[in-house]
């Protein structure tokens, strides 16, 4: 009803102004921005995902159709932290003019603490700061911003509609805080494959261990695997994790061979397609939330 | 002391026991194998493979999603496909058989990366068909032992043909019409092998215990079993001692057996007493007089 409301002013509107209200071209570098870029920006704005659900962005390789749309685009919205290191790049080549719109400026960006056995990366932040819900809102207030400053006729829209996602994170968060708090403090340990969690640890006081580095570039070894091994027989770890992008068959034959339970699919830095479990950052947060207490419980 | 440093590993470890038995299935089959293909001077032909299975692993992803054993049937498939066609020109045309290799793999990968991206994911699908060696499943193990078996069966069968038609093709064709068809028979038998390889443990460690065992062999023996019994051999230590290397050093564990094999192949190649570096630059003596 309400849709259709908006639709009708704004048709009055476009023809009262006497040209054809298009909608700003935006472009996010992965699906998880994209879902942020979609909520605020509503109706009024375009927004086109160069890393495609379930793709990888640390390992991206961009094609001459991403070029152009980087070309034709008013705003680009990275993550930072040292994710899309190809980005610039492909910006620079295609010519654009576009913004780029760094959405973690701001956050408390924590170390990655993955290489104590001396792999060295190129970058050492841990860039899957979304995984924080109270980062995901620093997000959120530097889109907001953005778009208002690209488009200030839509500075209200994107103003009002930031203030309603806003309230869903919070609700969001208090859930994951009253999920985890029926679990004891001592069962909150996860092996997963893809160390993409150190936000969340941090947050919500859960420990992840991944037998790879913070990239899904490191090949394992056996002396890492083997101490993982010994580590879940010694301390008793109740679930192994699978993520969505690694290779799943060492997950399970960790987890045949320690006996740990097996918890379901984790989404972590890309989201599900539309039909899939994770089609949204909230959808996505409540997943994993889902899988972690079914596992643990 | 050694005991622990040896063989506790294995006691205390099932992926470290599984890894063995993968590499020792590969060993057994990839020796006499890679002696074969270097003979005939087709050393790089795995690296051909692992390429030209890619449209069928993407068919198989298009049609049937990640499933391993569907891109597994389907890289097979266009492997073989690509081989038997590469082996009719060579045989109809004056082509010889690397170049016609050349052809139809480059024309197999165009065709295998235009399919990947009409999906329009950017998912990396050799990776996810490409298995590691420490994460072997009932079903890779049980498919790299079957298909070592199988090929190492066939081989002896054919064995008498294929070394005549390796050494002597014009006489094999004056006595027997076999030639041709042990040829496309051993050529069939390397795609399996090679594909279950990078099924259950990666291009690099199946592609390198294909070929280096069988050219560090080539400085210790000359007639053909010697070679072949040499480079099993050599297979054999390099994946012991690659997996404890990479157990006490924290080397990814492929990359750590093929170090191994390479640097037995340069001790090989120096120290070799058939036509090894040193041997060859010494003054032979008893030459003289």
């Amino acid at each position: 009803m309400f849709k259709r409301f908006a639709l009708t002013l704004a048709l009055i509107c476009a023809s009262t102004y006497g040209q054809a209200q298009s909608k700003m071209e935006t472009i996010a570098s992965m699906s998880i921005i994209a879902d942020f870029v979609r909520q605020i920006g509503g109706e009024r704005v375009n927004v086109t995902t160069l890393v495609a659900a379930g793709g990888d962005a640390h390992t991206f390789q961009p094609a001459p159709q991403d070029a152009r749309r980087v070309a034709q685009a008013k705003l680009v919205f990275i993550n930072g932290l040292g994710l899309e290191g190809w980005l610039p790049r492909l910006v620079q080549s295609s010519g654009s003019k576009a913004r780029i719109i760094t959405v973690s400026q701001g956050v408390q960006a924590i170390r990655d603490t993955s290489d104590a056995d001396g792999h060295s990366h190129a970058h050492d932040l841990d860039p899957h700061a979304w995984q924080n819900v109270a980062n995901a809102k620093i997000y959120i207030r530097n889109i907001a911003q953005a778009l208002s400053a690209a488009d200030a006729e839509g500075a209200p829209t994107y103003a009002a509609r930031a203030d309603a996602y806003l309230a869903e994170l919070d609700r969001l968060d208090a859930d994951i805080r009253a999920g985890l708090a029926t679990i004891p403090p001592e069962r909150r340990r996860i092996i997963t494959s893809h160390d993409a969690f150190g936000y969340f640890a941090k947050a919500y006081g859960m420990n992840f261990i991944a037998p790879q580095g913070v990239s899904t570039e490191a090949e394992a070894s056996s002396r890492d695997v083997a101490r993982i091994i010994r580590q879940i027989r010694a301390e008793k770890i109740p679930a192994v994790f699978l993520e969505n992008i690694s290779d799943p068959r060492l997950m399970v034959q960790i987890a045949r061979e320690t006996g740990a339970k097996m918890g379901a699919p984790l989404f972590s830095d890309s989201l599900s397609p539309e039909s899939g479990p994770a089609p949204t950052y909230l959808a996505m947060m409540r997943n994993n939330l889902k899988a972690f207490l079914d596992a643990l419980r | 002391m050694i005991f622990d440093a040896l063989i506790a590993p294995f006691f205390e470890f099932e992926f470290m026991r599984r890894a063995l038995v993968g590499c020792v299935a590969l060993s057994l089959a990839a020796g006499p194998v890679g002696t074969f293909l270097m003979l005939r001077r087709m050393s790089l032909f795995g690296d051909a493979m692992a390429h030209a299975i890619l449209p069928g692993a993407a068919l198989g992803y298009l049609a049937f999603g990640l499933s391993l054993s569907a891109m597994t049937m389907g890289g097979l498939i266009t492997g073989l496909l690509v081989v038997i066609l590469a082996g009719l020109v060579t045989r109809t045309t004056n082509l010889r058989e690397d170049a016609s290799i050349a052809g139809f793999y480059l024309i197999s990968l165009a065709i295998g990366v235009s399919l990947v991206s009409l999906k329009g994911s950017n998912i990396d699908l050799l990776r996810v068909l490409f298995g590691s060696i420490l994460a072997l499943d009932d079903a890779a193990m049980m498919l790299l032992v079957a298909m070592s078996s199988v090929t190492l069966l066939i081989l002896s069968l054919i064995f008498r043909p294929f070394v005549l038609e390796c050494v002597d093709p014009s006489f094999l064709r004056s006595v027997s019409r076999a030639g041709g068809p042990a040829h496309l028979i051993f050529l069939a038998l390397v795609v399996t092998t090679l594909v279950s390889g990078f099924n259950a443990l990666g291009t690099l460690l199946s592609v390198g215990m294909m070929m280096l065992p069988a050219i560090a062999a080539r400085f210790w023996a000359v007639e053909l079993t010697g070679i072949i019994f040499s480079a099993t051999l050599i297979g054999l230590i390099a994946s012991l001692s690659g997996l404890i290397l990479s157990y006490h050093t924290g080397l990814p564990s492929g990359p750590a057996i093929i170090l191994v094999a390479g640097g037995l192949y340069l001790l090989s190649l120096i120290f070799g007493p058939r036509g090894g570096l040193i041997l060859k630059f010494l003054p032979r003596r008893h030459l003289e007089a």
